[in-house]
């Protein structure tokens, strides 16, 4: 799979997601401004602060075009604070933070605790296989409420923490840290 | 304390190195921001901060009040908790690991156990190791950022000389710890134990770093940034975030500054944009040359 990818890098782990599209043989792209976006087949959304990236998106002009292209049926793929800005509906957060919509679920941000409660653990993802995904989560938001369109790829506590919706990707914790490739090959696999 | 003792469901391991490390990669790219009140706290998030630093005082007025300076109340650390759903870091002494274990006690995201304030063991830093919450540490040189990486800092930030609003020991440091880092990066492996030797770290450390070519840790800049082009000097000079202290609440505008010294520090290879965000900000903090200070915290810590 090869593919021009949008990686958001108004903040967070850019990093981490750029190297990992790389070395899946896509070609990763850093978007700050509304032209970084032309010609890009997939947006990676990357984990950081969600409140510091809605603002940022703002004041960048580029919300609302990537919204469109979205909209459009782009593919996306977000990790922790990704999640919350593709999420339909961010609970108890800040009155700016609905951002995208464009995955039918109700987040709640936070929602396993402060640092100290930052966790990782082995997920079982029936969809890639019997080998678990070693799952990183730091301040990880929640999916509260998945609509009928989406489906559930892993869940801890019962609660799903991968979700899928046509072309868009997300989840609570971050693939990108712990050297496991499989997800964002998913992603890849999704991009027309 | 290492996870051992929370009430979690087996399988799940906190206060591991990619855990502590991985929050620090979450605020790359992004402006940490001292503040004194709850109000202020609420200011910064609203500017686009990624966290927020809990303190009684600024540096600069723990310059101007001398006396010893010591960890936050609680009471204020919880007020600044409550108000903002952010990461909130809070600084203990050097050496001081009591000050350490009451703010992880309070929940706190991450300590800085900073030479801003008094230190209180002239000899050791806190061993970091030990606790759950992360820990960010400051450093002048290379040798400095890894041996608080030894103790397990799972963050470096360049000290500056806080509470100046002169960024030019900020930018000696920075240049300091990534000159040094290219040029282990081009030694060879028996160069490698001279290396240890002048830099006082453990060999361990230096050879991981002339491996990967960068600190295991990000490193971030603090210590005298007042201005959004400060904030796009350091990240430029290779600084992945920027702490700014006394520079946004000290300036005639703090909303408007901060908000500047965020995207400034976004777009900091984007000269129109820190030009823009720049014009008609007010008067930046008067700030004080940094040679001429009468106690230089950077010196603070061993």
């Amino acid at each position: 799979m090869s593919g021009k990818i949008g990686v958001l890098a108004l903040q967070g782990d850019v990093r981490e997601h750029v190297s990992v599209l790389a070395e899946l043989g896509a070609y990763p792209v850093e978007v700050r401004r509304p032209e970084d976006l032309a010609g890009i087949d997939g947006i990676v959304v990357p984990g950081g602060e969600s409140t510091t990236m809605a603002l940022l998106l703002e004041s960048a002009g580029l919300r609302q075009p990537l919204a469109d292209q979205l909209r459009g049926g782009m593919a996306a793929f977000g990790t922790c604070a990704g999640m919350i800005l593709l999420a339909r509906q961010v609970l108890d957060g800040r009155r700016d933070q609905t951002c995208f919509g464009v995955i039918d679920i109700s987040v709640r941000r936070n929602a396993f605790g402060r640092q100290v409660d930052s966790f990782e653990t082995d997920l079982d993802v029936p969809e890639l296989g019997a080998e678990p995904v070693h799952g990183v989560f730091i301040r990880a938001p929640l999916v509260e409420r998945a609509g009928p369109e989406v489906e559930v790829l892993a869940e801890v506590d019962g609660r799903p923490v991968a979700c899928r919706q046509g072309p868009v990707l997300v989840t609570s914790f971050h693939p990108e840290l712990s050297g496991d490739l499989r997800l964002h090959d998913l992603f890849l696999k999704g991009v027309g | 304390m290492a996870g051992s003792d929370s009430p979690i469901p087996t399988g799940r391991r906190t206060g591991t190195d990619l855990v502590k490390r991985g929050l620090a990669e979450m605020l790359r790219g992004g402006v940490i921001m001292d503040v004194v009140t709850a109000e202020q706290a609420k200011v910064a998030e609203d500017a686009g901060a990624v966290a927020v630093m809990a303190l009684e005082r600024v540096p600069a007025d723990i310059r101007r009040d001398g006396g010893v300076a010591r960890m936050s109340d609680p009471a204020l650390v919880e007020a600044i908790k409550a108000a903002v759903t952010i990461p909130v870091m809070a600084k203990a002494r050097i050496g001081h690991f009591a000050e350490a274990q009451v703010l992880e006690a309070l929940g706190v995201d991450y300590i800085d156990e900073s030479e801003v304030l008094t230190p209180a063991d002239e000899a050791y830093h806190i061993d970091k190791w030990r606790f759950t919450v992360p820990f960010v540490c400051g450093a002048t040189n290379l040798g400095e950022a890894l041996r608080r990486i030894s103790e397990g800092a799972a963050m470096i930030r360049s000290k500056g000389e806080a509470g100046t609003g002169d960024v030019k020991e900020a930018v000696r440091h920075l240049r300091s710890i990534i000159g040094d880092i290219r040029r282990v990066t081009q030694a060879d492996s028996a160069e490698l134990y001279g290396w240890a030797k002048t830099l006082q770290a453990p060999v361990g450390l230096v050879q991981e770093l002339a491996a990967s070519g960068s600190l295991p840790v990000p490193l971030f800049c603090a210590g005298g940034i007042a201005t959004p082009a400060d904030a796009a000097l350091v990240m430029q000079l290779g600084a992945e975030a920027c702490f700014v202290g006394s520079g946004i609440f000290k300036s005639a505008d703090p909303p408007r500054v901060a908000r500047a010294i965020v995207e400034a520090t976004t777009h900091f290879r984007d000269p129109a944009i820190v030009a823009k965000v720049s014009r008609g900000l007010g008067p930046a903090m008067r700030g004080e040359e940094s040679s001429s200070v009468a106690t230089r915290l950077a010196d603070r810590g061993w």
